[in-house]
């Protein structure tokens, strides 16, 4: 892989840019794979770079129906932080956030880790107490936030309203390392990564089976032939049920349509993502300019990837009484994603049933964030059977009613 | 945004007159279940591409709960009725075979 | 260069003006003109500049899809960036400026982009800006932010009106054009009940501006006389300036209407939202014109060539006075025929076409003008405007043969079918070869609740081409969804228009087809995201093959004018560079809205003090006039406290306090949820609800309970009174109330559908008072004939009392550990009795207590709040409230739950009271330490506070707090971190830290 830089841009400008390289590589499947991940979004090719880093293996295929990074990767608000309550949750999503702070450099990529910081505003006493109990326990799990007044608030974000005539700004919980990062970059990145250590990326191959012996799992059927493998693992978002189908067992999961929406692109006005849960609105303002805002999930399961428009309304509403100025922006396109909620809105990252299959799945809102973490962690389970930034996250949890509730300080969990 | 008819008072309304209730036809289990048991009634949801047989509550309006049978891929709603029932009529799960040949869902077909 | 004719205009009311300025400069338009009709009338060519090179660039549109001009409007308040010049219809004191431009429009430094542009190809930046490390955060990005992001911020406090509007119909057009139009009125003759909406001022759409006959007469006649029809009839509704902005699942449609943009100070709301219910949607949207690819595409004075010839015609303005023609399709020598009527020159027509055009190319070279076929441009001349174009063959890489001056090209790469909206909701695309577009494909529309499809293109939106072909397909379509509404269609048919076959158009995505290297890179795509050939290109060898990693990569198609000039040119291009068809490659995903629509809009009126209405209770306005702190509860806003004078809120609270604990004070709880429930089996139904024994409980007597959601989870709490045999009143918290009745009705109506119960959420009927503190009785007395004493009314006890003359239940419940009474009366009699209550109480120095003082009168008796000690985590076993929790009972729901095997471990933390040795008050939420760290590093813990006070009644901090084997732990002292690093120790303790006995309430 020739490596990336400002002296190969440099290079390749003086010979019209015809000498880059792919960057992956687009291979026949091979008939047998030691470990076989379903999906290419961030987190199926996030596993595999760490299967290969920290684990020497490298024998490894990435099975994509679509297009590489083409699912939630693709189509999420972009916000990084790990300011979460529970210990499992911070365990992870730290570790995520911190490989974020290095993760241009480690991949040759430039993904753009922004970490402009991040408030989450509290606008009840209820959430002033939430969000304070959060900032204890962050202390405690090495988690750098504060809570902060509403006077900074201001400074950090003045196009913000304090004073909204619903829900006054009472302070917020900030994370002045949390941020931003290029979505498809990351998968771009990790995809590029892989592809260089000899692994296969398979797009547009889609599995419609997965063959078991005795309790074990031994491949999968595609559109592009069987294919072997001694370990699956099962990180596809959105259709993660479908799959678990395939293998023989059921998930506590459903799917739902979440939304989001970005306004036409101005100057530099917000350097900080803002998210207000009692309304439920969030809101950043990209690279290129545009706010992207964020709003919530439909009631029903839905596999469409278009939501229902009375939540844009909501959404579009708060942040009208948060941010007064964008009352007089205009709204440039909308979209949505399927996201996949568990019973207690954390996700898995398990063992399953059938030896073999790995299931990482049930980010719900939230996954863009954990990327690195979570391959970190589940490449760790694949290879060794266990990991400390996995083992809580074990489906056995919802039989034993040990649940990691993130809602309990917010009411959203993005 | 989904258009509904509340089988119960026969109005035809927008999605933001109704609640979502979830999953229809479960089976409660309470103490002296199994743990395998109480687990699927809690958590093991359907959640399949297809028909998807789900409650609502008419809650901007007469207040009852019904059940749909709606595709969760297109969207296409086979028909509500009346909550108070453990399965589906004949005539929805008719509406579905004639879309969906060869559907299952639980135990109805 | 660009001005006025002294005839054409169509539009134009030129017997008046108005002035407006651009960029500070004052300059003069007439009625109906576009700011960008006017601004080229005044000779402003150059508008703007582009996203990443800041390249100068010109007007190349006359309609929504414009990507280059895009100018900020208005001033203070009610400035608004990015508003497109050619859908802006000018008014006298239109201020306009341009964007993204530093430190002006003609002299920009970030043009210097431009010179380095060979060195920043598609995604120069993830391939550099790494290092050093904190460069990104700090350097880099700052820089590329402040380049990028076009139009200013705008300010807050927009004083301007919006409304949302509801409408239902059987059939909407969208589309007011010759085809839209059509399909209206076969729709209501057949007595559907139709919407038409055209988001431009007029009618007619493109058709007066190419001419043709319909039914014998020039088409604007007919446009004139069917527009007449369509308003004398009542069941069609007519709006211009409406857009069509989105098409939803279950024929869901959004119509964005610009009331008042064009006419200011107008009362009227500026933008008004249509969600529309149609049976049937037709989507007359038309086409939009393709740029051509070829160096130098995108110097101000190219432009589209049906652009050009509305500009003559509509707005009697000429782009240039010598205006060269290139083309792979026969329309664009319809601007050519029109500009030589105008008297302008053309000295040339290039047509990449070997076998050249048809009818209309024979007019053409009628009228004088050169016809080159074969031939492209290899480039064009200029900078900020136009000079002359280098001509070349089509075939070949680019070698000139001749140059021509010139000062505009109007270009032509065919026409692309607007099927964004019938895209939005599924509606699926076909490759037409021949027509080389796609096109809606009619076997795969957008489907609806019953699974058949409710949208129908019409017309050009549809690919039909000429006016001929246009009106018969919209009649078809008009007819189809009145059909499918159930109307049949009037007999008769189509009206006739004209319409001569044209040749046939030759794909062209790249001029000269084997352009070299250096041609390509200034090839344009996207104007406004300056992505070129090269770019895709580019991002087709390195591997970004789906079309959406090469929209992604290059940014095509990304700018706000979502790619409807770029996107088919630049998925031909990829399809080329990968070797597979065009319908392999297929297209992006079309998004709503179609083009961008304000965010005000969206909110509706539902601002200010409307955005989520705040409840309020009968004594509301009291509080309001007494001062009092509101906090937000729910829906719902209580008093925090009811500050006196200079006091902070602090000693308010202290205040409150220590008056209800020596005396009396007053408790507006009004806000609790009140649920009857009644019935013969109204008792067994509370005994599942609850996790204790509801059945049991005596009419005139109050129980309180626990209900736990199916989860096992403590959810809500809250006195239980049994009014009579068969009737209940369940008050439940305040926010829980719409909630808990909610799920009442889910078990009702969904488990236990036989059971006799009725509900009723009655919260808001009933005002309600808690007053407390030792001198209740007393106060209450004054007001009462009726026995309060302990014997006639015991604690735990209800019973129907007059106070002050109204009648009102009265409960002897309490929530502050004092003795206490709760009276209910009708909503409307709270302020009465709140009032009466406050003059009886004078003597007793009675005063009103927030919220806050009833959070810690509670604690300090040890009382459990929802939401405080419970988290959706907590169950009612890890608080000591087993007492709640009936053995007898088989069933309740939470309880299966509860014996998994984690809620049933003994290692759960559980309620205890907490003691600073110091008498500090611990922090909100700080945790307890255990020794050593967990497997992820963290600290291990061993519990945490709830909830956390200063206590006036003891003079110290007290908290609750939950802890693992707690309870068996009294006496032992835990370590608390602060934040600022310090340690707080506090002993555990037993959470009521005040009348342990109870013998202060039992009174």
């Amino acid at each position: 892989m020739k490596r990336y830089s400002v002296f190969a841009v440099a290079r390749e400008a003086l010979r019209d840019h015809m000498g880059w390289e792919r960057a992956w590589a687009s291979p026949e499947p091979k008939k047998k794979y030691d470990v076989i991940i379903v999906g290419a979004g961030g987190h199926g090719l996030a596993t595999a770079y760490y299967l290969g880093r920290n684990f020497g293996i490298t024998n490894v295929a990435v099975l994509e129906k679509g297009w590489l990074g083409g699912g939630n990767t693709g189509r999420n608000t972009t916000i990084i932080r790990s300011n979460y309550l529970q210990d499992p949750s911070a365990a992870i999503y730290e570790k995520s956030r911190s490989l974020y702070e290095t993760l241009s450099q480690d991949l040759n990529y430039n993904i753009m880790f922004s970490p402009r910081g991040v408030i989450m505003l509290a606008q009840t006493e209820h959430e002033v107490r939430g969000y304070k109990r959060t900032a204890q326990a962050n202390a405690l799990q090495g988690v750098t936030t504060e809570f902060i007044s509403p006077a900074r608030v201001k400074e950090i974000v003045p196009i913000i309203n304090l004073d909204g005539p619903r829900y006054p700004v009472l302070g917020g919980l900030y994370q002045a390392r949390g941020g931003t990062a290029r979505h498809d970059a990351v998968a771009w990145g990790y995809a590029r990564a892989c592809s260089a250590m000899g692994m296969h990326i398979l797009q547009k191959c889609e599995v419609t089976g997965i063959s078991r012996e005795g309790g074990r799992v031994t491949g999968v059927t595609t559109n592009r032939g069987d294919i072997g493998c001694d370990k699956l693992g099962i990180v596809v978002a959105g259709h993660s049920g479908h799959l678990a189908d395939m293998a023989g067992f059921r998930l506590p999961i459903e799917s739902v349509a979440l939304q989001a929406l970005v306004s036409e692109p101005i100057k530099p006005c917000m350097d900080c993502v803002v998210m207000a849960n009692t309304v439920h609105g969030y809101m950043s303002q990209s690279d290129k300019g545009e706010m992207v805002i964020g709003g919530g999930t439909d009631g029903y399961n839905n596999y469409t990837q278009r939501g229902s428009f009375h939540h844009i309304e909501e959404t579009v509403r708060a942040l009208i009484e948060t941010f007064p100025m964008v009352a007089r922006l205009k709204m440039l396109r909308q979209w949505g994603g399927i996201v996949d909620v568990t019973g207690d809105r954390s996700p898995i990252l398990s063992k399953t049933p059938v030896d073999g299959i790995f299931i990482n799945c049930g980010w719900g809102t939230g996954g863009f964030k954990a990327i690195p973490g979570s391959g970190w962690g589940f490449a760790e389970l694949m290879a060794k059977g266990h990991s400390p930034l996995c083992d809580e996250f074990g489906l056995d949890r919802f039989y034993q009613g040990r649940f990691i509730d993130e809602s309990v300080a917010a009411g959203v969990a993005h | 945004m989904l258009i509904l008819t509340c089988p119960c008072c026969g109005v035809t309304g927008e999605e933001t007159e109704f609640h979502q209730g979830g999953e229809a036809h479960l089976k409660r289990f309470g103490p002296g279940s199994s743990d395998d048991d109480f687990h699927t009634y809690m958590f093991a949801k359907e959640n399949p591409k297809g028909a998807h047989f789900e409650r609502w509550r008419h809650n901007n309006g007469c207040g009852k709960w019904f059940i749909m049978a709606r595709d969760t891929v297109t969207l296409e709603v086979y028909g509500t009725y009346p909550a108070q029932t453990h399965e589906p009529p004949k005539n929805i799960r008719d509406a579905i075979t004639a879309k969906r040949p060869g559907w299952t869902w639980r135990d109805f077909a | 260069m660009s001005t006025r004719l002294a005839t054409g205009g169509r539009l134009l009311d030129r017997s008046r003006t108005q002035d407006f300025t651009f960029n500070g400069k004052r300059m003069r338009g007439h009625p109906g003109d576009t700011l960008a009709s006017a601004l080229l009338a005044n000779d402003q060519m150059l508008v703007g500049r582009s996203f990443k090179y800041h390249r100068p660039r010109g007007i190349v549109a006359s309609g929504a899809e414009e990507p280059n001009a895009l100018v900020g409007l208005g001033e203070g308040a009610r400035f608004e960036p990015n508003q497109r010049a050619t859908t802006t219809e000018i008014f006298d004191g239109l201020n306009a400026i341009s964007q993204n431009h530093w430190p002006s429009l003609e002299a920009d430094i970030g043009a210097l982009n431009s010179w380095v542009a060979r060195f920043l190809p598609a995604g120069f930046y993830y391939k550099m800006f790494m290092h050093p490390r904190p460069f990104w955060k700090h350097v880099y990005e700052p820089f590329i932010r402040q380049s990028a992001g076009l139009g200013k911020v705008p300010n807050p406090g927009d004083p301007d009106r919006y409304e949302h509007f509801h409408f239902f119909c059987d059939v909407a057009v969208i589309g007011g054009g010759v085809a839209g139009l059509q399909a209206a009125l076969a729709a209501a003759e057949a007595g559907a009940k139709v919407l038409l909406m055209e988001q431009t001022a007029h009618w007619g759409g493109r058709a007066p501006v190419d001419g043709g006959d319909v039914d014998g007469q020039p088409v604007a006649d007919w446009i004139s006389a069917t527009l007449a029809k369509l308003q004398d009839m009542p069941h069609v509704t007519l709006r211009n300036r409406c857009m069509g902005a989105g098409v939803y699942d279950h024929g869901y449609l959004l119509g964005y209407e610009r009331v008042s943009d064009h006419a200011p100070g107008f009362d009227a709301p500026r933008h008004r939202l249509w969600r529309i219910r149609a049976g049937q949607i037709v989507t007359a949207t038309g086409a939009i014109e393709r740029p051509l690819s070829f160096a130098g595409n995108d110097i101000p004075g190219v432009m589209l060539a049906s652009a050009i010839r509305d500009y003559a015609v509509n707005y009697g303005v000429s782009i240039g006075d010598r205006t060269v023609v290139v083309t792979n399709n026969d329309d664009a020598y319809r601007t050519a025929i029109t500009l030589k009527k105008f008297g302008l020159e053309i000295p040339a027509i290039l047509d990449a076409r070997q076998s050249g055009g048809g009818a209309l190319a024979d007019e053409a070279r009628g009228l004088g003008i050169r016809v080159e076929t074969g031939k492209g441009i290899a480039s064009v001349k200029g900078g900020k405007r136009v000079r002359g174009v280098a001509i070349c063959a089509q075939a070949g890489e680019g070698a000139v043969l001749e140059e021509i001056s010139c000062d505009a090209v109007a270009m032509s790469g065919g026409w692309s079918p607007v099927v964004h909206l019938w895209s939005h909701c599924g509606g699926r695309l076909i490759w037409d070869e021949g027509a080389a577009h796609f096109r809606p494909d009619p076997a795969n529309p957008p489907r609806g609740a019953n699974g058949e499809g409710f949208v129908i293109a019409a017309g050009s939106a549809n690919g039909a081409t000429n006016l001929k072909n246009v009106l018969a397909d919209a009649h078809a379509a008009g007819q189809a969804a009145a059909r499918a509404t159930g109307h049949a269609p009037a007999s008769g048919a189509a009206p006739q228009g004209t319409g001569d076959d044209e040749a046939p158009i030759a794909p062209v995505w790249l001029m000269p087809q084997g352009a070299r290297y250096g041609l390509r890179m200034k090839s344009w795509l996207d104007y406004q995201n300056d992505v070129k050939v090269s770019d895709i290109q580019l991002a087709a060898r390195e591997g970004y093959e789906s079309v959406e990693h090469a929209k992604r990569y290059t940014t095509l198609g990304m700018a706000t004018d979502q790619g409807k000039l770029s996107n088919i040119n630049g998925l031909a291009i990829l399809s080329d560079a990968l070797g597979q068809p065009i319908p392999q490659t297929g297209t992006t995903t079309f998004r709503p809205p179609y083009t961008p629509i304000s965010l005000s809009a969206i909110a509706g009126a539902a601002r200010g003090p409307i955005f989520q209405p705040v409840r309020k209770t009968p004594m509301h306005g009291w509080h309001e006039a007494n001062g009092a702190d509101f906090e937000p509860v729910g829906q719902w806003r209580r008093p925090y406290c009811f500050p006196r004078g200079e006091e902070g809120r602090h000693e308010a609270v202290t205040r409150e306090i220590r008056q209800t604990r020596e005396s009396v004070g007053l408790l507006d709880a009004s806000t609790l949820g009140k649920i009857i429930v009644k019935g013969p089996d109204a008792g067994r139904f509370l005994d599942m609800l609850y996790t204790g024994m509801m059945s049991t409980l005596k009419p005139g007597k109050c129980r309180y309970g626990l209900m736990c959601n199916e989860n096992g989870f403590l959810m809500d709490d809250g006195v239980v009174v049994r009014l009579d045999e068969e009737t209940f009143l369940c008050h439940t918290t305040t926010g829980g109330a719409e909630a808990i009745h909610g799920q009442m009705e889910d078990w009702l109506q969904c488990e236990w559908w036989d059971w006799k119960v009725y509900t009723a959420n009655v919260t808001e009927h009933y005002a309600q008072v808690a007053v407390a503190g030792p001198k209740a009785r007393a106060l209450l007395q004054k007001l009462s004939n009726d026995d309060l004493s302990a014997e006639a009314l015991p604690f735990m006890g209800w019973t129907e009392v007059v106070v002050a003359g109204v009648r009102a239940r009265i409960y002897r419940i309490s929530f502050t550990g004092e003795l206490s009474f709760e009276l209910a009366v009708p909503a409307s009699r709270g302020r009465a009795l709140w009032e009466a209550l406050m003059a009886a109480g004078e003597e007793f120095g009675v005063m009103p207590y927030g919220t806050e003082a009833m959070h810690v009168m509670r604690a300090e008796k040890g009382f459990i709040m929802i939401g405080d000690e419970t988290d959706g985590t907590v169950i009612p076993q890890d608080l000591g409230l087993d007492w709640a929790i009936s053995k007898k009972k088989e069933d309740y729901i939470g309880k299966r739950a509860q014996e998994r095997s984690h809620m049933a471990d003994p290692n759960r933390w559980k309620l205890v009271g907490l003691e600073t040795l110091g008498g500090e008050v611990l922090p909100d939420g700080a945790y307890a330490t255990a020794p050593g760290h967990n497997a992820n590093g963290q600290r291990n813990t061993q519990g945490r506070v709830t909830s956390s006070y200063h206590s006036p009644t003891l003079g110290r901090g007290i908290a609750m707090g939950l802890v693992r084997h707690g309870p068996d732990r009294m006496g032992e002292v835990l370590e608390f971190p602060t934040l600022d690093g310090g340690i707080l120790k506090a002993r555990i303790v037993d959470p009521i830290f005040y009348d342990k006995d109870g013998e202060k309430q039992n009174v």
